[in-house]
């Protein structure tokens, strides 16, 4: 992360999109939506299941082995008339970026969806050299002209309504004032970004997947933009992060099989573009190989899986907490599950509460396409940073408390029995009042007569000789 | 940051990478038997290419093509059309004696020749180097695209089988015309490529 976020807990940043009735649950059913989606078509494919365990197979196996698969990939993409770069972090990605466009003395640059160079800032650090940087992908020149980042690595603008969109289009676009109407307005967006895409000299795009066998690059896409923007202008730049590698091009097939189906329901993207060197010797093909992190997750033996990750961003569309909270209430490139790993992975401090924005059931883990552990690494990953003294004070006091109190039988018998009556005695405003937030929408339970303790000393504990008899 | 710094990344990250030596399970070989085949791959790629939104048409002959296309206003008033199956649909616009592709901004219609399509997606691959500037298969308005019916492959293992080793250059997968869902999740067909898509699928 080129600039440093401010450390917010993500239920402090998450509160507004909680608390807006109206916009909370209209997000988590549009959400909602797109996971249905996706339930249709794994449920289409007979051998998913078997696709996701290849997919995974073959991920752990290019992890493992990443250095020599970069290598035959810098091989063979060089050998097509390629320029490959490595970059350690994302400082250098951007400054590599900066000294192509600085040779071709380009300032208009039309850019596709890549979560890597939001990742690494790329969009503000160009900006901040005078260079116009202009998002392609309809979502993300939502974004952009609203001066916001995406809330979601598929769906850009998924937490913007039509009527705001359209606000956006009528003060940059010159749409007619009120208009909301998709169609209406993406044609719209249509006639301007055609404009840019003209004008446009140099084309950056994300990379989906990388072959290491043949050098080439895979670009999905269903607006066409990053295809038309890698078309146009005579220079291409590609953005990767050194996770986004497979071995052979038939490993292709697993990928984008289950891709599409994951991210949005759909059989395939309208466009699955490989490119394999530059479009012809007038042309320039540049490929930024970006480290930023990856390699000290790679060590982790415990997140490493987490490499595996394709972007399809169906962890958020099924996740509970994303759904309500909304992507932003991350503060992350990568928001949701996923993101949940990866960002404290990278800065633990930073990203510390994001592994608890989970309740831990599992869904996300259910529909990854490559079988992350998902809840399990987000459950390790609070281990993690209770290992590393991150965790709130408070957390911490409570936890060494109900530690002690388990392991002290007569205590805990005294506090059991001191809770029962307490049930019993207290009046309803002694525990519902406005500093006891727990309690706004909760009430509390009808003590038991008796401990189950109590229950067992009366009814079973007899029992027990006749057990041994038996046993005898 | 200097050219030689830059260097120094590359072989900082390579070395980290080779040095920590981490076990590599085998790469997994497909079980080509556990793959989904259709008893009609054809219906299945009609069904596919209508949920994706494109248009089937299944076609004995170019004199077919041309009245089908014919019956489309969008086509009759057409003015520029580049065509790579000229033998199928004669265009009017010769994409070859163009230099630089930002010239063919105005194009109406492309004609593409697809060299075989998959019956599980919809999806229909498509040879960079059949056609002189690839942006022809993006920029213009409406696009058909001329599929022989002996070549439905039933799924994508058998679709990357049949490319086989990538020839230097561009190829595609195009399934559907270009489309958008980015305002509100309403599907709007015609984002920044073609606007609809013709399948002929030939006899």
């Amino acid at each position: 992360m080129s600039t440093p976020l401010p450390i917010i807990d993500h239920p402090i940043a998450a509160k507004n999109f909680v608390t807006n009735d109206q916009r909370s649950p209209w997000h988590d059913t549009a959400l909602w939506f797109v996971r249905s989606k996706r339930d249709k078509q794994a449920a289409s494919v007979p051998e998913w299941e078997y696709l996701r365990s290849l997919a995974s197979q073959i991920k752990t196996h290019t992890i493992a082995d990443l250095g020599r698969y970069l290598q035959e990939f810098e091989r063979n993409a060089t050998a097509l008339g390629a320029n490959v770069y490595y970059a350690a972090d994302a400082a250098e990605h951007n400054q590599i970026v900066l000294e192509i466009l600085r040779r071709h003395s380009t300032t208009r640059i039309i850019k596709s969806k890549s979560m890597l160079t939001e990742e690494c800032g790329l969009n503000p650090f160009l900006e901040a050299a005078g260079i116009d940087v202009v998002d392609t992908d309809l979502g993300e020149r939502i974004v952009q002209l609203r001066g916001e980042s995406p809330s979601h690595i598929v769906l850009p603008a998924i937490h913007i309504k039509k009527e705001e969109v359209g606000e956006t289009f009528h003060r940059h676009l010159g749409t007619q004032a009120g208009a909301s109407d998709p169609a209406y307005l993406t044609e719209a967006a249509r006639g301007h970004l055609r404009g840019k895409f003209l004008a446009g000299e140099v084309g950056i795009t994300g990379v989906n997947f990388a072959i290491a066998e043949t050098g080439g690059l895979v670009v999905c896409t269903n607006e066409g933009n990053a295809d038309l923007g890698a078309s146009l202008p005579r220079v291409h730049i590609a953005c990767m992060g050194i996770e986004k590698l497979i071995p052979r091009f038939q490993d292709l097939a697993v990928f984008i099989r289950l891709l599409a189906r994951s991210a949005t329901g759909q059989p395939i993207t309208s466009y699955t573009s490989h490119f394999h060197g530059p479009r012809d010797s007038a042309s320039e093909l540049h490929i930024v190989l970006v480290d930023n992190g990856r390699t000290r997750l790679r060590e982790s033996p415990e997140f490493r899986a987490a490499m595996h990750c394709i972007r399809c961003g169906a962890c958020m569309n099924t996740c509970p907490v994303f759904r309500r909270s909304g992507g932003h209430s991350y503060r992350a490139t990568v928001p949701g599950p996923i993101g949940s790993i990866l960002s404290p992975s990278q800065n633990p401090k930073g990203h510390k509460s994001l592994p608890y924005a989970c309740s831990l059931c599992g869904s996300c883990t259910d529909v990854c396409p490559v079988r992350i552990p998902l809840h399990h690494q987000l459950l390790a990953m609070r281990g993690d940073l209770v290992s590393k003294g991150l965790l709130p004070l408070e957390k911490r006091l409570s936890m060494k408390a109900a530690s002690f109190l388990f392991r002290h039988p007569t205590l805990f018998a005294i506090a059991g029995r001191i809770g029962r009556i307490s049930l019993r005695v207290l009046p309803h405003w002694a525990t519902h009042h406005r500093f006891n937030t727990w309690s706004i929408a909760r009430e509390l339970p009808q003590p038991p007569r008796q401990s189950f303790r109590q229950w067992y000393a009366i009814n079973r504990s007899k029992m027990l000789p006749k057990a041994s008899e038996k046993l005898s | 940051m200097s050219a030689a710094q830059r260097g120094n990344s590359r072989q900082s990250i390579l070395d980290r990478l080779l040095s920590k030596d981490i076990t590599v399970p085998p790469l997994p070989q497909i079980d080509h038997d556990a793959l989904v085949r259709f008893d009609d791959p054809l219906a299945k790629f009609g069904e596919m290419l209508a949920l994706v939104g494109g248009d089937l048409h299944i076609v004995d002959s170019s004199v077919q093509v041309m009245s089908i296309l014919g019956e489309l206003a969008v086509f009759r008033d057409a003015a520029r059309i580049a065509s790579m199956v000229p033998e199928v649909v004669p265009g009017n616009f010769d994409a070859a004696a163009i230099d630089d592709p930002h010239d063919l901004a105005a194009l109406d219609w492309t004609i593409l020749r697809g060299e075989f399509a998959v019956a599980e997606n919809g999806a229909i691959w498509v040879d960079g180097n059949s056609m002189p500037h690839r942006v022809l298969i993006f920029i213009a308005q409406y696009l058909a695209i001329v599929v022989s019916r002996n070549e439905i492959l039933n799924n994508m293992h058998e679709a990357y089988a049949r490319v086989g080793h990538p020839k230097p250059g561009f190829g595609i997968f195009v399934s559907g015309p270009s489309k958008t869902a980015d305002i509100e999740q309403s599907l709007v067909l015609g984002a920044h490529g073609c606007r609809k898509l013709q399948v002929f699928v030939m006899a």
